[in-house]
Parts: structure tokens; sequence; C-alpha cells
């Protein structure tokens, strides 16, 4: 029995006919990260010892009859932008090395009392800036399919946790793809829901109008169950979606899904798309026709602006949010400054890594009064016809198909150098965040050199319904999971 | 060269909310530092702002009361600086789209009325406080305060005195307080000013360039500091250096009783404001503001001219009543408790002034309206003197306890007794024989000093108006 291997449902069964205890699934999962993370480096760090804690107690209820929640007994890994009471929470950053929140994010709250087990907090770049989680301040994470490879980014950590067979459950962030491109890289499903679905009450702000937590599983259907537990609304969140959603997610993946219409943005499958990429994806549209699916091409003539939208709004934002760290109140501070300014100035510029001070200067620039105009209002004037041009598309389709990402994972250190490249990585996931819908990776096949590719699936805001039955019933047709998914994994670990 | 002064003010107000306008913390003066924070209001990572309703409808209601235009769909935006009394190193306010504009307050300036436009008034959140150690190279920081809600209200150029100014403050003081919008307690800091003043010719239609004066604490420091100003800027004038005013920031130093200056206009910062995403867009409701503006309170002005016509008190009791919220509604709950409506308006802007002067005008009156008409009932009725009235005024201001109570312990009722009060004016009159003479010699003051005498006698109990009758009576004999 191999319970590092099990998807959250199966371990779900397995206490409940008494296969197993909750407290075994907990250390068998620490038991496999301690003995194998160093080769990953997914984790920042382990909640151990509260882990066993809560299991053991979850153990107990269930003896004694008592009604637990819908994840009860069930491993979480979470990113290390997403608060945790009483356990520290950096960002990846020397900047918040030490900060430890006095609260915990409404997911991480919801988790919980879901009877969720959280097992530790996962690599990331820092402050969610990056693609490739080689901006972490603490540790390169390395892709479990092949450790010479990146596992993307920012929720690097967290992909590689799951594909690692570290936990059947991770919590990722995505601002611009980094909950779907690191899922593509890893070969899991990564669902980024609609902008206002989950709650971000906790979740240390990158881009405050891009950015939406979302889970990473190894099935779609996994990410059905744990996203049920996420969503709602939260009185401490005021761009909580306020109205009703229907959150019986894992009741309708089975639904028929003969006579929905796709679409295939033609733009997003031009030049410069990995050859294996594009075969993959044909052959996943296929597999949807023989499904009786209705898939289409159609143009989207967007793909030259969502970039540099993403990049000036998401910059501004982020100069503005990471403003607070001034070395006053928490975090780092500086020791050699003579008065407030030169201890802002050197707590800010000792602290913060290279690209999150790119990011700071760009947002800063485009924020100013000169260059405003030219500039961010420029970028929020093309978000509204983004926005326009994906509401037109998704009048006509059901869902909008595409490769989440235009090349296979890349070597470690390839792209660090080259800041413009690495930015490439998010081109084809940051739409969903520019117009706030939902998008979901899910791995589609293989490339020869036996890495993942991730196809995507973006619908219009809360069909999370709709995307998650799609890809459910495309990820059984396409049988990667008894094509060895698991086998992959192990290797690429021990 | 005729100069004439042009002024404009930006007054920042804190709203007479319980909590703080984006988390729930207390927004009570005078606590222990930072006990009145959250992880929400000292802005610590991966908090968000919730905006507090209550808010929006203190600052409708202001805007109503300075008749202003309610802008229907609102945004917040972020404004940045660093300075550790801001914890997220920018403040939510609003910047393009004010939720009120174009209004106007009339004020009195001597009878004549004027009008005084509103360009503004929108909401921000306040900051916290730092407080420097005195012998130490220390700094701590106090974030009571930070998230409080403040309102700012902006007003057109339009004030062409320091004395104009000052009486726009007090009148928009007295209408915040009357519409419970603020307590307007300018030593606690909930109503702050900042002036602008240029000069310019009489007859010239542009302006110059005007200087803005920060931290102003009291009527008084915007007075002086805007006399200083005046003056500072008309000698440059008439000295023909009006060109070499520059467009800056000063700020009133108490110390050297006038301006200094607190930065440049090259200095000035680039606030980089951007929609703040936080908070959704804040749709307010026609039926809200009617809401609003139906059960907006009586204003000063006619409040003042009801108390006169109901009370038929003195105009200038009035005034001093009016000036306060807090004292007029004391004036009409002691006269709820019965008695003469004259001699409640004497009692409280005579008696009870004087016995609160020097603690400020926006000390509230511990004594019960109830107590305070009883009082003056007393008295009335006779059954203590004045004099033993003032005494128990005194009583009542530091004990909770009824006049008759006070005057039981105090020994303090009046002897109205004639047998008695004869007895002993006899007796005075007897060990006085020289006063007697006096008064008949024709000097009437001997009479008084009698009396006196009488008074001391009876620990200032007996009736005055009675012993004067029994002696005018014995010494005509």
């Amino acid at each position: 029995m191999n319970l590092e291997a099990m998807t959250l449902e199966r371990l779900k069964q397995g206490y409940r006919i008494k296969q197993f205890s909750v407290k075994e699934i907990t250390t068998a999962y620490l038991d496999r990260i301690k003995r194998l993370d160093n080769k990953i480096n997914a984790f920042i760090h382990l909640c151990e010892e509260e882990a066993v804690k809560e299991a053991k107690a979850l153990d107990e209820r269930i003896a004694s009859g008592a009604e637990v929640g819908p994840l009860a007994g069930i491993p979480v890994a979470i990113k290390d932008n997403i608060c945790t009471d009483g356990f520290k929470t950096t960002c990846a950053s020397k900047m918040l090395g030490n900060f430890v929140p006095p609260y915990d994010a409404t997911v991480v709250k919801q988790l919980k009392e879901a009877g969720a087990i959280v097992i530790g907090k996962t690599n990331m770049d820092e402050f969610a800036m990056g693609s490739s989680t080689e901006n972490s301040a603490f540790k390169i994470t390395r892709n479990p399919w092949n450790r010479d490879k990146v596992p993307g980014g920012s929720s690097g950590g967290s992909a590689a946790a799951v594909a690692a067979g570290f936990t059947p459950l991770a919590i990722g962030s995505d601002t611009g793809g980094s909950i779907r491109q690191p899922a593509a890289f890893c070969g899991v499903v990564g669902l980024k829901p609609t902008y206002g679905l989950v709650s971000r009450y906790g979740l240390i702000a990158f881009a405050s109008s891009l950015d939406q937590i979302g889970p990473i599983t190894k099935t779609v259907k996994d990410c059905a169950y744990s996203l049920e537990v996420i969503t709602g609304k939260d009185p401490l969140d005021s761009t909580c979606y306020k109205g009703v959603v229907n959150r019986d997610y894992k009741e309708i993946l089975e639904e028929n899904i003969a006579g929905l219409k796709i679409g295939v943005p033609r733009e997003f499958f031009q030049e410069g798309v990995d050859h294996e990429i594009q075969q993959a994806i044909k052959i996943s549209i296929k597999k949807l026709e023989e499904m009786r699916v209705i898939v289409e091409e159609f143009s989207l003539p967007i793909m030259d602006i969502g970039l540099s939208t993403y990049r000036i709004l998401s910059s501004a934002e982020a100069s503005s949010n990471l403003a607070r760290y001034d070395g006053i109140r928490y975090g780092y501070r500086s020791d050699n400054s003579a008065d407030l300014e030169e201890l802002i100035v050197n707590s800010r510029t000792e602290a913060f890594g290279k690209e999150v001070k790119r990011r700071i200067m760009l947002g800063t620039y485009v924020l100013s009064s000169s260059h405003y105009n030219n500039y961010y209002k420029k970028a929020a004037e093309n978000r509204i016809s983004i926005e326009n041009m994906f509401k037109e598309a998704l009048k006509k389709y059901d869902l909008i198909i595409s490769p989440t990402t235009s090349q296979l994972p890349f070597n470690i250190g390839e792209k660090i150098a080259h800041s413009l490249e690495m930015h490439q990585s998010d081109i084809y996931t940051v739409f969903a965040n520019i117009t706030g819908i939902p998008a979901i990776s899910i791995p589609c096949g293989f490339s020869q050199s036996r890495l993942p590719i991730g196809l995507q699936f973006m619908g219009s805001p809360f069909s999370e319904g709709k995307l998650l039955t799609v890809a459910h019933q495309l990820e059984e047709r396409l049988t990667l999971q008894q094509q060895g998914l698991e086998l992959e994994v192990r290797e690429g670990c021990d | 060269m005729r100069l004439e002064t042009i002024i404009g003010l930006e007054i920042h107000v804190e709203l007479a909310t319980k909590s703080k306008i984006f988390c729930n913390c207390s927004t009570v003066f005078g606590g222990v530092p930072n006990e009145n924070t959250c992880p929400i209001c000292t802005g610590l990572p991966g908090t968000l702002p919730v905006l507090n309703e209550e808010t929006v409808k203190l600052a409708i209601t202001a805007g109503k009361a300075l008749n202003c235009e309610i802008n229907l769909v609102n945004k917040f935006d972020r404004k940045h600086y660093f300075y550790p009394d801001l914890p997220k190193a920018y403040q939510i306010s609003q910047f393009d789209i004010p939720l009120c504009k174009k209004g106007y307050m009339e004020i009195d300036l001597g009878g004549n009325q004027k009008i005084v436009n509103i360009t503004r008034v929108h909401m921000e959140e306040d900051a916290g406080k730092l407080i420097h150690l005195e012998n130490e190279p220390v700094t701590l920081v106090d974030y009571n305060r930070a998230g409080v809600p403040l309102i700012e209200i902006v007003t057109a150029p339009e004030l062409r005195s320091p004395e104009e100014a000052v009486t726009f403050l007090k009148s928009l003081k007295t209408i915040l307080q009357y519409t419970g919008v603020s307590d307007c307690k300018m030593q606690e800091g909930s109503l702050r000013c900042d002036v602008n003043i240029s000069l310019r010719q009489v007859g010239q239609e542009t302006y110059n360039t005007r200087v803005e004066i920060k931290n102003l604490n009291s009527f008084r420091e915007v007075l002086k500091a805007l006399k200083q100003e005046e003056k500072r800027q008309r000698e440059l004038y008439l000295h023909g250096k009006g060109d070499t005013i520059q467009q800056e920031t000063r700020r009133w130093d108490e110390n050297k009783q006038n301006t200094v200056i607190m930065r440049k206009k090259e200095e000035s910062q680039d606030y980089r404001y951007f929609l703040e995403p936080d908070l959704g867009t804040l749709v307010i409701e026609e039926s809200m503001i009617q809401g609003i503006e139906d059960n907006l309170p009586e204003f000063p002005r006619a409040r003042r001219e009801r108390i006169l016509k109901q009370y038929g008190i003195k105009e200038d009791q009035a005034d001093l009543l009016i000036r306060e919220k807090h004292m007029i509604n004391y004036f009409e709950a002691v006269v709820t408790f019965g008695g003469n409506p004259l001699e409640i308006s004497n009692w409280i802007t005579v008696e009870l002034f004087k016995e609160l002067k020097g603690k400020g005008e926006e000390v509230r009156i511990p004594i019960k309206p109830k107590y305070l008409a009883e009082l003056i009932k007393m008295v009335q009725e006779e059954s203590i003197s004045r004099p033993a009235g003032k005494l128990v005024l005194k009583e009542l201001l530091v004990k909770d306890k009824s006049p008759a109570e006070i005057v039981g312990e105090k020994d303090l009722e009046q002897i109205s007794d004639v047998q008695e009060l004869e007895t002993i004016a006899f007796n005075i009159i007897t060990e006085n024989p020289q006063a007697v003479e006096d008064y008949k010699k024709g000097k009437a003051k001997a009479v008084g000093y009698l009396v006196g005498q009488v008074m001391k006698a009876t620990k200032g109990q007996g009736n005055p108006q009675l012993i004067k009758e029994i002696i005018e009576k014995e010494v005509q004999k």
C-alpha cells in the first residue's frame, strides 16, 4: 500500500474503511518529505509536530464517531505567501525571513475547519515574482521529473510537492500564471479560480487586482474536492464575490459534455510554440471531439498587448503593496543607518532580491505623475479592451483551450539572467488574471524527453463547474494516470 | 498698492464613528498606545480593508450639511509616501472623484451674510502618531489613530482675511457638531486645519503664488499664523519683492510665534495615486441620501431663532449657549424639568461658565440637568439664598448628589423665620450704635453694613430681603 501515491479521494476512502489511520497518512507523507525533499527543495519549513498532533486528534474524533470535515486527514502544503497563524510566512524573501503572522489566512482557516492537516510551507519566487522559483531567497526548487529543470513558478514549491508525492494537495497563488505554469511544468493539475471566488485575506499581496489563490492536485477530481472547501464569501475581503455560486463541483464532473463549444484562439498557436506542445494539444482536441465536443478555431488578436498590460499593472500594484516593508514594524531591518530615510532605504536595499527591485522600480515609474498617462492609464484601458474581447469570445464558446506554456520546462539557470525571456513564460496565462476569469491547467502528455506538457482551459466568470467537468473527462480519456504518471514521479525522486 | 488677501482652507475632521474606517478597532481617543489596533489597521502583510458603512453615512451627512452634490459612483485611491506613522506606506483616500462636491456654507460677518463655496469633501483614513522621546534618540509609534475615518473639506479661495477664516472655521465646527458628524475637539486633533494664503492687487483676476501652512491646532493658531504670513507677504509686495514668494509649505512654530518653512515646491512629493484595488466600487443609493437629508438635525442658526422665540432668553446668552451643541442641549434639558428659562440661562451662562472657565469650551457639564433645575428652583422659592445656591453649584460639580442632599449636609437652608431673624437683628443693632447713628445722619449705606452683619451671624443662611426689611424698620424707629 503506497499512501503517498494516492489521490485525495482515495485517501478519504482509506481511513473511512479503516484501511489506515489519519496519523499513518500524515507520517507517511512527512517521512517521504524528510527522505527526499533534500533533492527537490519544495518546502521552506515543515509543521511536523502540529501536523502529527492534529492527525492524532482527528483519529480520536473519527474513532468516537464524530462528524469530520470534507478534507479530514488530508495533508496540505501551503505556499509561503499565505499567512499561517504562529508559523513563519516568508514570501521566500529575506525581508520577511522571520515574519510570524498572528492570524490564519481565510483559506487556511477553511482548510483547517474542513479537517485538512497543514504539513508545511512551500518555496516560491520571492513575493511570487517569477516563473521558475529561482528567485527564492532561500533555495532553488527542482522539477521532480528532471532535477536539472525548473519546476516553474512562482508556486514552484507547491507544484513540485504534489508532483513528488509529498502531499496530495498544495495551495498556490496565481497573479499571471503562478499556479498554472508550474502545474504544467510538474505534470499536475492547477486551477486559478475566478477573481473573487476565493478570499484573498491573508495572501500577502503582489498585485491585488490580479492575485487569486487556488489548489494544485494530482487529479481534476481532487481539485474539485479542494475548491469546494476554499470558496465562499468572506467578510474580511471586499473583493469576494457576493452572489450565489453552486459549489458542488464534484457532483457534476460526470455530466454529459457533448455539444459544448470550445474555441481555439488561432493566435495562441503561432510561432514560438514548442512543436511537441502543439502536438499534445492537438491530440487533446481530437479526444474532445471524440466526446462530441464542438471545437472551433477563432481569432483573438490580443497576444501583443497581454504581457505588457500585465507587466505594467502588476508592477504598479506591486510597488504599492511592497511599500509597507520599511523595516519599522516587522521584517528585516538594516543595522547600518544614520537616520530614518537611510533605515528605510537600506532595509529595502539589503532585503529585497533583484527581480523584486526591478518590479518595484518599474511600478514606481509607471505610476509617477509624469508617466502615469503613458503607461498605467494605457494599461488600464488595455485591460478593459482585453476583458471585452474575452467576454465576446465566451459568449460564443463555453470554454477556450490553449497550451498553458509555449515551452517545455527549461534548465535551472537558463533564463534567470534574461528577465524578458522569463516573462514570456506567462504569455498564455496572464489573460485569465487580467480579465478575472477562471482557468485550469491539466497534464495532457509528455515530451520525448519525458517532460510534462500542460493544457489550459479558460471559461466565463464562475464557470469553474464546467471547467472542471470538461477537464476531468478529458483527463480520464487521456489516461495519463494509467500511463504511469505516478511511477515517473517516484523514479524522478528516488 | 492696495492688496487683498486670498485664503482657502483644507480641513481634516475625524468622523464620530465607533469603529475605524477599515476594521473593527475602536476610535476612542486617549487609549494606551497601540491598544486599539489590529493586523488590519497596522497594515500587516496579507490583511485587507473593508469599508465601514457608518463612515459613508457621516461623510454624506457632512456633504448635505454643506449643501454639496453627492457623487453616486465612488472609488478609493492609494496615496503613497514613506513615513513610520503610515503602516501601509499609502493612505487610502479619494483622489480625483470626491464623495461630495460643489457645496457652500453661509457665514455671518457682523450681521452681513457671506457665501463661501466648498470645492469638495472626501473620505480618507488617518495616520498614527510619532512620539519622540526627550532625552533618548528613540521615536515610538502609536497606531491608535491609524485608520480613524476622516473627511477632508476643501474651500474655494474665497476668504478675504484671517478673521474671516476663523469665523468660517467656527461656523463649520458648530455645523459638524450639530449634525453629529464629528465632536470637533481641536485639542484631541479631531478637527485640524491647513491654510493656503496669497495676496494680490485689488482688481487683479488671477491668483499669485500661494503658501500653505500646516499643523494648525487651534483657532488662535490659525489666526496668528495667517496674520503673520499675511504680514510677511504684504511686506514683500510693498518692497517690490512679491515675485520672490515661493510656492512652499510652512508650519506654525508655537515657540517662535511665527511660520517656518517645511518644504519647498521642488521637494513636493509624487504621491503616485492609483485606484485602490482592495475596495470595490462604492455605489450610493439615492434613497440613502434622501434618508440622511430627511434626518438632518436643526442647524445652529435655526435653533438660535427658535430658542430666542420659545424661551425669551437674552440674545448674548443664546449666542453663548448655541456655540456648543452639548451646551444648548443641556439648557433645553434643564428647562424640561421646569423653572424660568431666563433664570436657567443666567445660571448656565454666568455661574456655571464661571466655574468651568479654563477647562476649555468642549468640557461636558457634570451636573445632571434635573439637579440644576432643582437648585435654581430652590433659590427662586427662597428656600436657600443666592450665595448658598452658588455654594451648592460648586458642590454639584464634584459630587453626584441632589441639591437637597447637599443643602441638608451643609445646613444651608435659608432662614426666613421673621421672629428668628428679628432676634438676631436686634442684637446686631444694639452692638452697632454707630451704624444706626450714621444712618440717621443720612448714610443709607449703613443699612447694608448691618444686613451684612446679620448674614454673617446666620452663616449666610438668612433671607437677605427679609433682613433688610427688618433692619430698615428698626433703624427708622
